[in-house]
């Protein structure tokens, strides 16, 4: 069966969001490259270069020493996912000066009418949702997810007995 | 269907930096029903925000939603320091395009000076426990795309994409 269908952004682009996220869950500590590409499943050589620009920008800052790494030095209120995601793929500008070809008929005209649209919904989702707002979204994941597992039996519990019946 | 009463929440409540207003921290602001006397102010700050003073419209929308006591109807004001700084109104729908009754906010707005108090999250907290008392478990809002402050309010208070989408078109002569 088909997964739900989902928009995809590149790879950088999702090791970022994941980084950044992960610092600004707690802006005092300090984490090891090695320890987000472990979480992650990805290679620490590939999440250290999307690092670097992310230093680079002020979003992080490293960290040198016992205990070094990298820590969150933005403010999460203000810090969108859109802010992040365009410095990693030119993502909702531009698009006016993006020829393909086609674009000149009637056909590729509506079509990009229809792209733009969807752009532009785009755009204005990862614009307004700042790293404050992601994070109370995650804990509402995690507390969702916790009182599923609470609901679930334990593997090999007997389910609850149902109340008999009575006939009316 | 009431479109006319603008199903869009209009102006800013969370942006800008806050220049002071005596008691406009959180603790100090008290949420109540609005009344006639409150009218000017809230002129005033629709007027502020959106640089178009509207009295017939609010007088209007208080006829319909603050001089009547009506569980599904608000119109609410945020006091501090004894001023009108803010105001959220909404009604419950019912099946409005298909949708089970729900409540919808179509104004909320918070004057600029009285900002980042977290006055605009106490409007929507109260009009939200009105429309809990009312029967509903779902709050609704729409506002322009482009409207990015509004919208990254709304989403701060955990608010995500609806399943509808608003069409429009243009009519020709």
């Amino acid at each position: 069966m088909r997964g739900r269908p989902r928009m995809k952004l590149q790879m950088n682009t999702r090791l970022a969001l994941y980084s950044v996220l992960e610092f600004a869950s707690d802006p005092t500590r300090h984490i090891a490259a090695g320890e987000i590409a472990q979480r992650y499943g990805v290679s620490s050589h590939h999440l250290a270069k999307v690092l670097t620009e992310l230093a680079r920008a002020g979003v992080v800052e490293s960290v040198r020493g016992v205990g070094g790494g990298y820590r969150f030095a933005a403010n999460a209120r203000r810090l969108t996912l859109m802010d992040v995601i365009q410095m990693f793929e030119d993502f909702g500008t531009g698009d006016a000066a993006r020829r393909e070809d086609g674009d000149d008929t009637p056909v590729g005209t509506a079509l990009a009418a229809v792209l733009a649209e969807i752009d532009e919904i785009a755009k204005a989702t990862f614009s307004t949702i700042t790293l404050a707002t992601m994070l109370r979204l995650i804990e509402r994941q995690r507390a969702d997810a916790a009182r599923g597992a609470a609901r679930r039996p334990a593997a090999g519990a007997s389910p609850p007995a149902r109340p008999a019946r009575r006939r009316p | 269907m009431n479109a006319g009463a603008g199903t869009r929440a209009r102006a800013a409540v969370s942006g800008g930096r806050r220049r002071g207003l005596p008691g406009a921290d959180t603790g100090a602001v008290v949420i109540r029903p609005a009344r006639r006397g409150d009218l000017e102010a809230v002129i005033a700050i629709d007027a502020r925000v959106t640089g178009l003073p509207k009295r017939d419209y609010w007088q209007s929308l208080y006829r319909r939603y603050g001089a009547k006591r009506d569980a599904g109807r608000q119109f609410l004001v945020a006091i501090a320091g004894g001023e009108v700084v803010g105001f959220v109104i909404g009604e419950v729908r019912d099946w409005e395009f298909g949708s089970p009754p729900c409540g919808w906010v179509f104004g909320i707005d918070v004057d600029p000076r009285a900002r980042q108090a977290g006055v605009g999250t106490r409007l929507l907290q109260a009009i939200c426990n009105g429309f809990r008392g009312a029967g509903v478990d779902r709050v609704r809002t729409m506002l322009a795309r482009d409207n990015h402050l509004v919208l990254s309010f709304f989403r701060s208070q955990g608010m995500m994409a609806g399943p509808f989408i608003p069409l429009e078109m243009e009519l020709s002569p």
